[in-house]
């Protein structure tokens, strides 16, 4: 294993349950200490992926490696932490006994174990109810301890499945304060998601997925900083200085007192501030508007969704 | 070692969820209806026939007992499967799983730690169940049977069979479709031990004979009932042995080529688990 291998790197991993494929053709690199947003729509193929990741579903084919080391070697599960769809855990134990468990698998020493375990507890604040049955836990609450489980180890690597799919705004935040504190730790992390503005705020990169396939993988910095949607509020707004403006955009509308348009660029912006200004225009506000996520997603995914 | 976490787990689940205090209190239950039973019965008989009749006596000791250990491998069959049918594929189908599989384990660990743990569970029965009433009777009558732990050892090993046939149906099939696959398998080789056993007594020698290769075939599927018929002349007494046929065990019983195929059925079955298991997607 070379210390500057890729956290994740997969060559054509594919997957066919019966005659339904699941995953075809997924060729990822993710480097260490990135945030990597996996989105798609629901069926896409993303927890089959996550899956063969973790060697919880063997691939038809291709090949993958964490860390250099192959997906197969349940050796490398030591440094990788790992929050599944849903939250299934065993619901007859306490919080504090359930990551005691998984300390234990992981082979923390007891001593060590304790400690990370009161400090995980407090972190997704789940102290008090540290002697609570699972099976007594709100979703939320057990996507919390779901959270601490995955973290037991200080991994280097994270893999979580829908972290945040039914919760409250609460829960969301936490599983964003988490990763940024993850980010900046240097770990890196793998975020399987179908929900764009999680992403969004939290992502270095993106794949898009659609029908087991990758069919795209972007910096989110290169998406959103292409196309820049604005508004501007200012009068009055007549035809002529409107017609000015095409100099910068094709497509300038008003409406009211305000008027809309793309750019290219950011760039162009103080220009037309100096353009309308000198034209006697009052300006009350400039309003500069990437373009969502979500835009982005049905732009490469389809409004069909994929299915 | 992360076999033993599983263990040390399987063990904690069967206690939180009760099962552990339902099996200790039930079983005392049957051990008090035995022993009470048996008293009673041996009371009225010692009064019957006095002195002279030791003989009858411990006939009668012996067939009560027999019957207490009939009763005792059935329990034992059923505690097994109904406590482990679910343990794999309920937790495959929950989800429950992932987060253990995602760990620094092998799968072949989960499962054996599972059979470990599971093992452990049956051995403390078979021991509460049979030896219980074993004892009662020698404390009772001064009474024991020829081979007692022979038989135990028996009983305990039909059950372990039992338990990774049930791990293997789990690492395939649903909960359900697991259960009928193991007590099918069961009544099969309990239908073959019966028909072996009522045909050694029928006057055509080959009608005879056909019963007897159904018998030796069903058990070679399943040797659970084999192993009780072994287990049973392992407790009789002589001269209902010299009978040769009595309710709970047969004139002709199985050979320790029987128990050593049973062993390596044993290990053939876990073998298989394992590769099955390690094989499924989760």
């Amino acid at each position: 294993m070379s210390p500057d291998s890729l956290a994740i790197e997969t060559h054509g991993l594919c997957k066919a349950f019966g005659e339904k494929v699941a995953v075809q053709d997924l060729t990822l690199s993710v480097d260490r200490g990135e945030v990597f947003g996996f989105l798609g729509p629901n069926g896409a193929g993303k927890t089959t992926s996550v899956k063969m990741l973790l060697d919880l579903v063997s691939p038809s084919g291709g090949e993958g490696f964490l860390f250099g080391v192959p997906l197969t070697d349940s050796t490398i599960r030591k440094r990788i932490g790992f929050l599944p769809e849903h939250f299934r855990f065993h619901d007859w134990l306490k919080a504090e006994e359930f990551l005691a468990l998984h300390a234990d698998l992981y082979h923390i020493p007891k001593v060590n174990a304790r400690k990370r375990i009161s400090e995980l507890l407090d972190l997704v604040g789940l102290t008090p109810h540290s002697q609570k049955k699972l099976r007594e836990f709100s979703k939320g609450m057990l996507q919390r301890i779901g959270l601490a489980q995955a973290l037991l180890n200080h991994p280097e690597l994270v893999i979580l499945d829908e972290p945040t799919s039914g919760l409250d705004p609460v829960g969301r935040r936490l599983v964003r304060d988490i990763i940024h504190d993850l980010r900046e730790k240097g770990t890196t992390v793998f975020l399987n998601s179908h929900l764009l503005s999680e992403v969004e705020v939290t992502c270095d990169r993106v794949a898009f997925i659609k029908r087991g396939e990758v069919i795209q993988i972007s910096s989110l910095q290169s998406l959103v900083e292409g196309e820049t949607s604005v508004e501007v509020r200012a009068e009055p707004l007549l035809p002529e200085i409107v017609n000015g403006l095409t100099k910068w955009s094709q497509n300038v509308r008003v409406d009211g007192g305000h008027l809309f348009f793309t750019l290219d660029s950011e760039k162009n912006i103080p220009e037309i501030n100096q353009y309308l200004v000198e034209h006697g225009v009052e300006v009350f506000s400039i309003h500069p508007q990437h373009v969502s996520l979500e835009d982005l997603f049905i732009q490469i995914v389809g409004t069909d969704g994929g299915l | 070692m992360s076999l033993f976490i599983i263990s040390h787990l399987t063990f904690q689940e069967a206690a939180r969820r009760k099962i552990l205090l339902a099996a200790l209190l039930l079983g005392l239950l049957f051990l008090i209806v035995f022993g009470l039973g048996y008293h009673f019965i041996i009371q009225g008989l010692e009064k019957d026939l006095g002195s002279s009749g030791l003989l009858q006596l411990n006939e009668a000791r012996n067939f009560l007992l027999m019957a207490g250990m009939y009763v005792v491998n059935f329990l034992v069959v059923m505690m097994t499967v109904l406590t482990s049918v679910d343990t794999l594929s309920g937790e495959i189908s929950s989800g429950t799983i992932h987060t253990l599989v995602a760990k620094p384990i092998q799968r072949w660990e989960i499962l054996m730690g599972k059979w470990l743990g599971f093992a452990g569970m049956i051995t403390l029965y078979v021991l509460l169940m049979g030896g219980g009433i074993m004892m009662f009777v020698y404390l009772r009558s001064g009474y024991s049977v020829p081979h007692p732990l022979h038989a135990l050892e028996l009983i305990w090993l039909n059950a372990l069979i039992l338990l990774a046939v049930s791990l293997l149906g789990g690492s395939k099939l649903s909960t359900l479709a697991n259960g009928v696959l193991v007590f099918g398998l069961y009544g099969v080789a309990f239908i073959g031990g019966w028909i072996e056993q009522i045909g050694g007594f029928l006057p055509d020698q080959t009608a005879s004979q056909v019963a007897t290769n159904i018998g030796i075939i069903t058990s070679l599927f399943m040797p659970s009932e084999a192993l009780w018929k072994r287990a049973a002349h392992e407790i009789q007494s002589p001269v209902a042995a010299a009978l040769g046929f009595t309710p709970f065990s047969a004139g002709s019983y199985p050979s320790l080529v029987m128990i050593i195929y049973s062993i390596l059925f044993l290990l053939v079955v876990l073998g298989l688990a394992v590769r099955f298991f390690d094989q499924r997607d989760l």
